[in-house]
């Protein structure tokens, strides 16, 4: 796994080593993470497979920066997140990375068009072109005014592409970004999200546990008990 | 007389205003304004005694004004000054000014105790009608609240005479009892009484008797010395004393060490022509009047008092009499920070002639 | 930055724009508390500034003054006398004036002062500085100085001369700012023309001064001193603001209750808006920048209308308050407000307190909301289950704390301690009470849906338990202050008609005047008895106390109210050796049956035994009963205060109006019984208009909270009852059900609240009214007022949950089933 040439390291947008992280339940700990190690080269994309409770929507959790690790590192374009305080986190969370959920959660009191500008007029980065763009590409041209209820689940899983793009950060984060859809609004947000992660020149980790659309990926990777059980190239 | 003794009452003063702000808008403390309805001053009219030692209500403003230089016994000199103002909001006859509350007379007192490390004075506002202030004048009294200037009937063997008199009055962290005699007849200043102001006929009545014996007490801060020495009564009224153009006056009554008695003052115009004028009195009572070109009065060194700069060493001249004094004061800060504010304070001249006496300077 | 958070508010905001409904609630309670508070706010700093206008008039502060032993004139001699005695005093002349041709006869405190001796300070200090001013003031016609409020109240001009009823005229007036409502002030010669005593003053004013040790007057001036007279107003008035000031803050707590209830559900519903904030990097500390920031704009919006609504609330409520004022107390306050900077201040500072009370518990919850979506609902039940244990361990703990009040309290304030732990203890309890009656109900085997009702109501609890409380407290309230008024009433007018045995009421001008009648009385047939009176104030022990003098007559035996007594008290009462006293005096100076009390008299001290005690409801001063012969004896030149006249009924309007005719005297100075206990009523009926009010404002307040509580319930109140809907109940039921949920839960509230209301009507009768005022009513009950107010709040719960009611009938299936889908 590590017999990688110099150059190719230096493309690594996302490199994750020795991942731990425990949970406190009922039942005394859980390893949910139990040395975890990836890495994600700039451009590529990424499927991240497992069962329920695999761990892999903690990894996508930590990488996010919502969470943090026990131990063990995680670098996203050369940055170090061990060690960052909530505030610093929170800058990486807007600048660095965008994550699709899979309930959407979009903002509910506001239009679809300011939703999709959300992240990254907190960024500050907001492209005019660019968004109208995505809008345009998306088809959410005709829906701008609407409010999140007023649209159907793929049109809101479209919104909360849209708006992960929209920051250009170097890498998306998606979680089950499909898993509240039908097969073919499944399909057809995966076709748009892969095209436009291209286009803008990002890389993906999705984590998903549909080989179907795992398989439309650069690579898989499975988590099964929070180790690494395999991978497909 | 002492025009000086004009320190009215003008109610601005009376009632405390900032002395700094005192509006002089006509003569010092408006005695220079219109006297509407109420009697001038004319030529020839005769005084007429006892009556004349008590008030005038048809005239504006008037008052009974005793200064006393003293010693104790252990030789320190004292001054005390003894003043009672009645001003008269309108024209008003005896009776009316008499008539309880509607009495339009206001009663204003000063009273002040200098010696040369100190000088504390007081004053007393008071409406007349009541009893609350007035002067009688058989026996004569002149009185507000517990301050009093006067004799009671079994002491007054002459009714034509001011003497004998107590004089009393009592302020924050001092008091005086002084007893007054004299057998001297009054003197009349100017024409038989008739003082000329101005050059352009401002006048008033102005009488005195300036030749009290005195002894009594003092009370400095509760300590009591006995003392005795010589003291000046004047009598005012009018009803414009001032020109509207004076600003203020310098006044001085001067025992002199051989009897005589010298009454000189000063009436300052905004343009530098001052008015002159004078009284120099024999040891016997006999009165001259002093011609204005007679009269130099110069002053030496300045002091600075209550934030204003005074003259408290002057050079006073009268040719004739070969009199030429330096008149110095005992207590350069014997400022009285009176609604209306002036100096007033003991003095003691040595030059031609030797004494004590008194000065007043007002306008400053 | 400040874009960055601009954007995050304008996010956060935007919930409020979804959801106006939601944003009009908060800022009802915001506006309500602010207004309710604010209101009694400028009703009591009216009041207080009209006192201490009054207190500082002259030399700042409390005034120690000169008067003849039994308060009335004397001889301006003696002003004199002590004038020239050195003693720096001031003359002044005090009495009323009647304007001619008024139709509100309303009378005006004329006071002549003399400016020269005046001392230095107070009101009038830069008018009588001013020396055309005082000119004009001291010198004939004078002028009438008046403060501009009175001046606008009674519809005068500047330099106008009114006539007054005797024909007189005022001098000129003149505006003076600073001068207490309802005053004339005049100089002391006007003054002794316009109230016809010549030669004559009231009283003397001390410079502080030298009035500081109270020297020993000389012997020839028959005066004696009296400290701080003026301050007695603002204390004898205290126990009215207190009371006032008590019902403003219950009205505050209550709105603040609507408060929390929107700020609450407003959070709940943005939880999830705030984690994906989060998870969109924005900063814990930025967010709760950003909440606080929306706390403060809603505090600011709603405490400005606040503000501006309670000072249109105390501008309605100021002319009843200032009449009751004026009637129980002799207080003037102005009955005209000004919006003052210094309310708008405290205005808001309240409704931000308030805000940051009622919303920061949500702000808080923000706080430690993970920024993982992962909230477990059972974990959140949990903590509303521990959070009822400690509301309910707090709840204990304030009822004991009111137990203790109860046996140790001995203050008014002690007494509105006990109100507050009390109700609010009983507050913090009713969720328990409530899950525990539900409890019980749900163990009777019952079909399904009777058991879901009741379990689902158990949930209900917890969501609607703050406004179940506004309620509960609203609602006690109501039946408490609503008995102890209707209490009052009943034993006032019942002790009016024993107390008023007379037929006519005559107070005669002067002593002459009172022979004249007296003689002129005893010639006409249809007067059976002439009961004069001598009254005069003194000072018992430092308090003002009026001395009343009595002659003998069976009358008094028969029909004086008497509390508690010794067998046969009037015979030593007439012989000049005891005296009755009034409840509140033997309250204030713990007098019991046989005390031995000594008045201090211009002849030397008057030892009296206490025969007895009688209630003297509404007069805030104490009164002592004695023999007339006894105090005209030590008061010899005290005249006649006022006759009573016994004539047969049908003959008292004529013997009025022959009385009025042939002595020249005002109504004023002759009623007759009937219009007498009118007028009294009419002062009761004031001095409760303002409680009645604020009362009623509460309970609507409550009525509020209730509604938003529904209305945040309203949507999750869809997913719950989703699963109904599908297992075949029609939205019909559903929305019937719901009306029934909130109704039972809203019956079992009020049936807790008609106890507490009982014990907080208890608290105040026994405890509150007897520190405020030293009278103790007998106890009444009123079970129809309750019926009506559980009605009434019924009523009012209905209408709240009609709306949420009908939005579930009103749902279509489309909605039910995404409240599926949204839950999976």
């Amino acid at each position: 796994m590590r017999g990688f040439t110099q150059a190719q390291e230096a493309l690594k947008v996302l490199d994750v080593e020795n991942l731990k992280k425990t949970y406190g339940g009922p039942q005394g700990q859980l390893a949910v993470l139990d040395g975890v190690s990836l890495w994600l080269e700039a451009g590529h994309s990424l499927a991240l497979m497992g069962e329920s409770g695999s761990g892999k929507s903690t990894l996508l959790h930590l990488v996010a920066g919502l969470d943090q690790a026990d131990s063990g590192d995680i670098q996203v374009g050369g940055q170090s997140l061990a060690g960052l305080d909530e505030a610093a986190r929170a800058t990486f969370r807007r600048s660095q990375v965008a994550v699709i959920f899979q309930q959407f959660n979009l903002i509910p009191s506001l239009r679809v068009v300011d939703n999709l500008a959300f992240q990254a007029r907190l960024a500050g980065r907001l492209d005019e072109a660019w968004l109208s763009q995505l809008a345009q590409q998306l088809g959410l041209s005709e829906l701008l005014q609407r409010y999140p209820e007023q649209l159907s689940g793929g049109q809101q899983q479209r919104v909360a592409v849209g708006r992960a793009l929209a920051v250009r950060p170097p890498l998306i984060l998606a979680d089950e970004p499909t898993g509240n859809l039908d097969e073919n609004s499944a399909d057809e947000v995966m076709t748009l999200l892969l095209d436009l992660v291209q286009q803008a020149g990002a890389s993906l980790l999705m984590v998903t546990h549909s080989a179907r659309l795992a398989a439309r990926l650069d690579r898989q990777m499975v988590l099964k008990a929070g180790r690494v059980h395999g991978s497909e190239w | 007389m002492m025009l000086r003794r004009l320190v009215t009452l003008s109610f601005t003063l009376l009632l405390g205003c900032d002395s700094t702000e005192a509006p002089v808008p006509a003569g010092f403390a408006g005695l220079g304004s219109e006297a509407q309805g109420f009697s001038t001053v004319t030529r020839g009219q005769p005084l007429v005694f006892p009556d004349d030692f008590g008030a005038h209500p048809d005239y504006r403003i008037e008052w009974w004004y005793v200064t006393a230089n003293l010693t104790d016994e252990s030789g320190e000199q004292w001054g005390a000054q003894w003043t009672l103002f009645r001003q008269a909001m309108a024209p008003q006859n005896s009776s009316e000014a008499e008539a309880g509350w509607q009495s339009a007379q206001v009663w204003l007192g000063h009273a002040a105790l200098t010696r040369a490390e100190g000088h504390q004075h007081a004053d007393r506002l008071a409406r007349g009608g009541i009893g609350q202030a007035g002067v009688h004048t058989q026996p004569f009294r002149a009185w507000i609240d517990d301050w009093s200037l006067g004799s009671d009937a079994a002491q007054q063997r002459r009714p034509l005479q001011l003497s004998p008199l107590q004089v009393s009055a009592t302020g924050k962290g001092f008091r005086y009892d002084l007893r007054l005699r004299s057998d001297a007849p009054l003197v009349l200043h100017g024409d038989r009484g008739f003082s000329q102001k101005s050059t352009r006929g401002q006048a008033s009545w102005y009488y005195s008797q300036p030749f009290f014996q005195v002894d009594g007490q003092v009370q400095w801060q509760g300590e009591t010395r006995r003392v005795s020495g010589k003291a000046w009564l004047d009598r005012e009224w009018s009803s414009q004393p001032l020109a509207a153009d004076q600003q203020g006056w310098d006044w001085f009554s001067l025992h002199l060490q051989d009897g005589s008695k010298l009454m000189l003052f000063r009436l300052r115009s905004n343009d530098n022509s001052h008015f002159y004028s004078g009284t120099w009195i024999t040891p016997a009572g006999v009165a001259e009047p002093l011609d204005a070109s007679a009269i130099r009065m110069t002053p030496l060194a300045q002091s600075k008092v209550a934030g204003r700069t005074l003259p408290t060493q002057w050079r006073l001249q009268i040719a004739h009499k070969n009199f030429d004094v330096t008149a110095q004061a005992l207590n350069p800060n014997a400022w009285m920070g009176t609604g209306i504010p002036y100096w007033e304070g003991p003095v003691n001249i040595a030059g031609s002639h030797t004494g004590v006496g008194y000065l007043e300077m007002t306008g400053y | 930055m400040i874009r960055h958070c601009a954007w995050v508010l304008h996010t956060l905001l935007s919930h409020w724009r979804r959801h106006p409904l939601q944003a009009a609630c908060l800022l009802v309670g915001l506006w309500l508390a602010t207004a309710l508070w604010t209101g009694v706010q400028a009703l009591n700093s009216q009041a207080r500034n009209s006192y201490d206008r009054a207190a500082e008039l002259f030399a700042g502060g409390a005034q120690t003054v000169l008067l003849a032993p039994g308060g009335q004139a004397f001889a301006q001699d003696h002003f004199v006398t002590l004038r020239r005695a050195g003693w720096p005093v001031s003359p002044m002349l005090r009495g009323t004036v009647e304007l001619a041709g008024a139709a509100d006869t309303r009378r005006l405190q004329l006071t002549g002062i003399e400016p020269l001796t005046l001392p230095a300070g107070g009101a009038v200090e830069a008018e009588v500085q001013d020396q055309t001013s005082l000119q004009a003031f001291m010198l004939s016609p004078g002028l009438t100085w008046i403060a501009a409020d009175t001046l606008a109240e009674f519809g005068l001009e500047v330099g106008a001369t009114p006539t007054l009823v005797d024909g007189k005229q005022l001098p000129p007036l003149h505006v003076v700012p600073g001068l207490p409502p309802g005053m004339l002030l005049v100089d002391i010669s006007q003054a002794q023309r316009l109230l016809d005593q010549p030669g004559m003053l009231s009283q003397l004013l001390v410079e502080p001064a030298f009035a500081a040790d109270l020297p020993p007057l000389p012997d020839n001036v028959p005066l004696v001193w009296q400290e701080g007279g003026e301050a007695d107003l603002a204390r004898l008035t205290d126990s009215f603001h207190l009371n006032l000031t008590a019902l403003g803050l219950l009205a505050f707590v209550v709105g603040l209750f609507i408060v929390h209830a929107a700020a609450g559900l407003a959070m709940e519903q943005r939880r999830g808006l705030l984690q994906t904030l989060r998870a969109c990097g924005v900063s814990l500390k930025t967010l709760l920048a950003v909440l606080l920031l929306e706390l403060l704009v809603l505090a600011l919006l709603g405490g400005s209308l606040g503000v501006l609504s309670g000072f249109a609330l105390a501008a309605l409520l100021m002319g009843d308050i200032a009449a009751s004022l004026r009637g129980l107390y002799g207080a003037q306050v102005a009955g005209q407000l000004a919006l003052d900077a210094s309310w708008w201040l405290t205005g808001l500072g309240m409704s931000l307190l308030g805000t940051l009370i009622a919303g920061g518990s949500s702000v808080l919850a923000a706080m430690r909301l993970p920024v993982l979506a992962w909230a477990r609902p059972q974990a959140w039940r949990e903590a509303q289950s521990r959070a009822i244990r400690l509301q309910s361990l707090l709840g204990v703990t304030l009822l004991a704390l009111a137990g203790a009040l109860v046996v140790w309290g001995d203050s008014l304030l002690s007494g509105f301690a006990l109100l507050a732990s009390l109700l609010l203890g009983a507050a913090l309890l009713l969720p328990l009470c409530l899950q525990t009656v539900l409890r019980l109900a749900q163990r009777r085997p019952a079909g399904p849906i009777r058991q879901w009702f009741w379990a689902d109501s158990q949930q209900q609890v917890s969501g609607l338990g703050i406004a179940l409380m506004a309620l509960l407290l609203a609602l006690s309230a109501n039946i408490g202050v609503g008995s102890m008024t209707e209490g009052f009433r009943q034993t006032f007018i019942g002790w009016l008609d024993q107390r008023l045995s007379a037929d006519i009421y005559v107070r005669p001008q002067d002593a002459a005047q009172a022979e004249a009648i007296n003689h002129w009385l005893a010639q006409r047939p249809e007067v059976s008895a002439q009961l004069p009176t001598w009254e005069l104030e003194i000072r018992v022990e430092g308090g003002p106390t009026q001395l009343s003098g009595v002659i003998d007559h069976p009358l008094y035996a028969q029909t004086w109210p008497l509390l508690e007594a010794i067998s046969d008290p009037w015979p030593p009462l007439s012989a000049g050796e005891g005296a009755l006293v009034s409840e509140q005096l033997a309250f204030r100076l713990k007098l019991s049956l046989g005390d031995m009390l000594t008045l201090d008299t211009p002849a030397g001290p008057w030892p009296l035994k206490i025969l007895g005690r009688y209630a003297d409801y509404g007069n805030p001063k104490g009164q002592l009963l004695v023999s007339a012969a006894g105090l005209q004896q030590r008061w010899p030149d005290q005249p006649v205060s006022g006759i009573g006249i016994l004539a047969s009924q049908q003959n008292a309007p004529q013997l009025a109006s022959a009385l009025r005719n042939v002595f020249g005297l005002g109504d004023s100075r002759v009623i007759d019984q009937a219009a007498l206990k009118a007028y009294s009523q009419t002062i009761f009926e004031q001095t409760f208009a303002a409680t009645a009010a604020l009362n009623t404002l509460t309970l609507a307040v409550a009525a509020v909270a209730l509604f938003t509580s529904l209305l945040g319930l309203a949507d999750s109140r869809l997913s719950q009852l989703a699963p109904l809907w599908a297992m075949g109940l029609r939205p019909a039921q559903l929305a019937a059900l719901s009306l029934a949920q909130m109704l039972m839960l809203a019956a079992f509230t009020c049936l807790l609240a008609i106890p507490l209301g009982l014990v907080l009507a208890w608290c105040l009768v026994e405890v509150v009214n007897v520190q405020a005022f030293g009278w103790r009513l007998p106890w009444h009950w009123f079970p129809r007022q309750w019926l009506t107010l559980v009605l009434l709040a019924l009523l009012a719960v209905l209408l709240a949950s009609i709306g949420p009611a009908w939005r579930i009938l009103r749902t279509g299936p489309t909605r039910l089933l995404r409240s599926f889908a949204h839950d999976a």
